[in-house]
This record gives structure tokens, sequence and C-alpha cells, in this order.
């Protein structure tokens, strides 16, 4: 404490001095020109006032002594973005992800399985290529790894490191990343292509519009007109065609941070990717539901890539119509198979 | 339990870097690596204002809130430390710090980021000896019983450290010594001595 004081009353006395040789030159400037001396006090120590505040807030005429920087003393869209996040994005992805799979768990309980009306007549039509399925089958399994590893990065703090400690919590939490930073530009490039590939059976036509109106026959015993693909399966489609794409590209710019993006920049990225990401998540959930166990004779497709005739005839009627003359057998199919196989599936237009 | 704080007299810096200079050196921080900066408004004008900042050790640390893997986290003394072992390089607190302290070494393949590095208030890190902290986080100053060598270094005070009451007391001190209702730290109520901490510093990110 008397060091303090000692300190204090040599910066009082320093003060005075200072305040001495001040207004000695001063009084020889206002004695020189005869200006006012508030005047020149006023601008020779600039205050540090509201003014300065604003000039920080606004990013205006600063420098930074950091190398390449471009942050100013506060950067305040950090905490919007913050609460953008942890305020709105959290709880809407709980909403969206768990609505979804609460719906889709009473709308089973309630409803139950599309069971098919008719006896299955056992004789096939090929409806998905082995590239089409091997398509498919890769885009979904990186789908689900990204929207696993997407959402234990949005929550899994709240559950795994409490679960497991910080040593299994790291390793779990260095892996998620990796997979979700490197596995990310594959989706991305794969996706492209296979809304490429399914793009000419998915232009939306006037039948789609009474499919939508009557809710897809989903409850009911009725089946509503659909041609190759139904009503449902195009919103998919465009979904991923649109909420998919601007997913991956907001990926992209907070995967490679290496091409002088602002930070800014990857905020508003951050935000697009999660509530898009969120989105999707919330809506596979109904597209796996509706392709397993929702509707009866459905995953065969995508499995074998044949479905029976019955379920086409029920299901998509009008592309049944036009590919009903190609039905086989599958006990004389081995080779039927590898020629259906090897040509276009016949329902696919072009 | 005292709550430690840093606090940049704008008046008194002269924006000479020896904070930064101070730092490198306390933390032998890595290449590319900055944690403290000084940021001049207006250079070479007259109403030219100069300030060092770093972590800033908020109360409610928007890097904590965001970061997915509780990489980050605050001691019961108010210094917000970061454990090397957890960070995955996402960048999530550099995109919510409004004060740019949260940097990465941008040495990975694909422009990954490395581990998050950041102001320790020379408070070290999470570690399991003394050598593995002081080549992770760099010096542990705070356990020595000494402040953060920025702080202790600079050569007109104007950055000051410590307890958030006493370094409060020290800057009344010198607002009533400035002798002007402005002295330094400006906001619309007058500052004087029974002015708590949360009346000096203005919020920036308040809106108006």
């Amino acid at each position: 404490m008397h060091t303090h004081n000692a300190c204090l009353a040599l910066g009082r006395r320093l003060t005075l001095l200072l305040l001495l040789v001040t207004s000695l030159l001063l009084a020889g400037q206002a004695l020189a020109q005869g200006a006012d001396t508030e005047g020149e006090l006023a601008t020779a120590v600039p205050p540090v006032d509201a003014e300065i505040w604003r000039q920080v807030k606004s990013g205006e005429n600063f420098i930074d002594t950091r190398h390449d920087s471009t942050y100013n003393l506060v950067n305040p869209s950090g905490e919007t973005w913050r609460q953008i996040r942890n305020r709105w994005v959290s709880p809407f992805g709980l909403i969206a992800v768990g609505g979804m799979a609460a719906l889709i768990l009473v709308f089973y309980l309630i409803v139950g399985r599309k069971d098919l009306q008719e006896p299955r007549s056992g004789r096939k039509l090929l409806r998905w290529s082995t590239l089409e399925r091997a398509l498919h089958w890769t885009v979904a399994t990186l789908f689900v790894v990204l929207a696993l590893t997407g959402l234990n990065l949005l929550y899994g703090k709240f559950v795994f490191n409490p679960l497991f400690g910080d040593a299994v919590w790291a390793a779990m939490m260095s892996g998620t990343k990796l997979l979700h930073n490197y596995l990310g530009p594959i989706f991305g490039i794969l996706l492209i292509v296979i809304l490429a590939k399914f793009l000419k059976m998915n232009i939306p036509n006037k039948t789609d519009w009474e499919w939508f109106k009557k809710g897809g026959g989903m409850i009911g015993k009725e089946h509503v007109d659909a041609h190759f693909a139904n009503g449902g399966e195009k919103a998919w489609f465009w979904l991923l065609a649109t909420a998919g794409v601007l997913v991956i590209a907001s990926g992209l710019v907070m995967d490679f941070p290496n091409y002088g993006q602002s930070r800014d920049t990857m905020q508003w990225a951050n935000v697009i990717h999660s509530l898009g990401a969120l989105a999707l998540t919330a809506v596979s959930l109904g597209h796996i539901y509706i392709g397993t166990i929702g509707t009866e004779g459905a995953l065969e497709g995508m499995t074998t890539g044949y479905v029976d005739e019955t379920w086409a005839k029920e299901h998509h009627n009008l592309w049944y119509e036009e590919v009903k003359d190609q039905a086989v057998t599958p006990d004389s199919s081995p080779e039927a198979n590898q020629n259906g196989q090897a040509t276009q599936p016949p329902g696919t237009p072009g | 339990m005292a709550t430690m704080k840093f606090m940049c007299d704008a008046e008194r810096c002269i924006e000479c870097n020896g904070c930064v200079t101070a730092c490198k050196n306390a933390n032998e921080v890595e290449w590319g690596i900055q944690r403290r900066r000084v940021v001049t408004l207006n250079d070479g004008e007259p109403t030219e204002v100069s300030i060092s900042v770093a972590c800033m050790h908020c109360d409610d640390a928007p890097c904590i809130a965001v970061c997915p893997t509780e990489t980050l986290f605050k001691r019961d003394d108010g210094i917000v430390l970061h454990d090397k072992d957890l960070c995955i390089g996402c960048g999530y607190c550099l995109y919510a710090c409004p004060f740019g302290a949260p940097q990465f070494p941008g040495t990975e393949a694909f422009g990954e980021r490395g581990k998050m590095d950041k102001c320790t208030f020379c408070a070290g890190g999470p570690a399991d000896s003394k050598e593995e902290e002081y080549e992770k986080y760099g010096a542990n100053r705070i356990d020595e019983g000494k402040l953060p060598l920025c702080a202790e270094m600079c050569s007109t005070k104007a950055l000051i450290a410590g307890d958030a009451q006493t370094v409060a007391d020290i800057f009344r001190q010198r607002v009533v010594q400035r002798g002007h209702e402005d002295g330094a730290w400006s906001s619309t109520q007058r500052v004087g001595p029974q002015t708590s901490m949360d009346h000096l510093a203005f919020d920036a990110t308040r809106q108006e």
C-alpha cells in the first residue's frame, strides 16, 4: 500500500509537471497564434468517447497488428451467431427431428403398415438398375453417417460427454469431425450425380397435384394415380435438389476455411447448413419409414431391383400400365435378370 | 474467489506492441499464432487511439456456449481455458468470439484447422506434467503467483490484469485523477467514485 501511495504521489507530481510543461507550450502557442487554448486541448488529447465506440462497432478505419487480420476490436456478429445457433437452431432441430420421429411412431401405431390388397402375382418388374441401387445405397449410407455425426456435433456434448468421460469423448468427437468433414464432399458429389440421374422421372406434373390432394393414399384402402415416381417421391427429390444442394454448398464453405472466406460468411453458412441439414434429417425419417416398414413390398425394389406386379399395380398404376408386358417370373430369372439389369429399367423415361 | 480480468486503458496505450511481444515470449506460441493484438483506430490522425486486446475471459463466454466438444471451460477464478486434447478444430469458437481471440494453425491437409489456441491469462491448461503444459499452452504464471506477462511488461501500464475489483479500483483512481467525467471509457452515465466495473466498460454489442 505504501509503494502504491508513493507511486500515486509520484504520479501526481509527474502529472503536475506535465501539466506545467503543456500549459507553457500552449501558452506559447496561444501567444503566437492567438488561438483559444480550450480548443487546442480538446484536439490534443482525444477522449475515448461514444464516438470511438461507434467507430469500433462500425468497423471503419482500423488497423490490427496481427498478420492478415480483419478483426476489429469488438466483432458483435459472433454473439448474434451464438444466439441464433443456441437459441433457435438447436431447439428447432430437436423439435423437427424428434417431432417427426414421434409423428411416425404415432402414425404407425394408429394406421399401421400399408399392406398389399391383392395377393402377390409372383411376377416381377424391374424398377431400379444395379447402378441406381448402388448410387442410392451409397448416398443413403453417407447421409445417415453425416446426419448422425452432425447431430453429435450439435447435441453430443449433452449426452455422451457425461456418459463416457473425457478420454472416450475426445476420440469420439475427433472421429465425428473427421467423418463429417471428409465424407461431406463425397456425399456432395454423389448427390449431384444421383439428382442428375433421377431428374427425368421427377419432373412434376398434374398427376402429382391430385396425388397430394388425396394425401398420397397413405390412409385407408384408396390408391392414388402415380407414374414411376409419385408426388411424395418427387417432393423428396426436389427437397434434396434445393435444401440438399444448399447444405452441400454451405458445408463446403465451412469445410475448406483456407480460401479466405470471412468469419461472417462462415457464420451464415453454419446457420444455413444446420437448418437445412436438420430439416432434411427430419424428412428423411419419413422417407425411410415409407420405404421400409411403412409399405409392404417397397424395400425389395431398392434391394433386389425388382418389385412385385401387384405392388406396381397398386402404388404406381400409370407406370405399371406402361411396363406390364415386361414382367418376369423369378424362377426363370437368372438370364432374365441379367438381361434386365443390363438395360435401362423399363419404367425410366428416356 | 477473485475474478480475473484484463483491462486496457485506451488513453495510455501507445501501440508499442510490447504486450504482443511479451506474450509471444512467455508462451512460445506456434508460428502464425498471436494471442494478443493491438487495434488502432484512425491511425495517423489526431484522433488516433489504440487498445490492446486478447481473450477477455468473458463472464458469459460465447466460445464455451458454442463449443461442441467442451474444449473450453471457465475456472473458478473466471479464467477461460482450453483443453487441446478435446479440440477438433471445428472453428465455432472463432465464429462466436467478439474479440477474435481463438486462432488456429492452418497447417493440416486440405486446409483443415489444427488445435485452437488462445490467451490463457498465463494460466496454462490441462496437462499431465509441467513440461507438457508449457509445450501445449505456454506459461502458467498464475500458478507461480505472477500476473500475465503482457500486463506486467506494459510500459505505460495501459494494460492491467488481475482481480476485477483491484483493476477497477486502479482504473477508477486514474479516472478521478484525470479530472474530467469522461476520463476514459465513456458512457452516458457519469463515471465517478461509485462506478462499478459494469459501468466502466462500454457494451459495444448493445443495440441502440
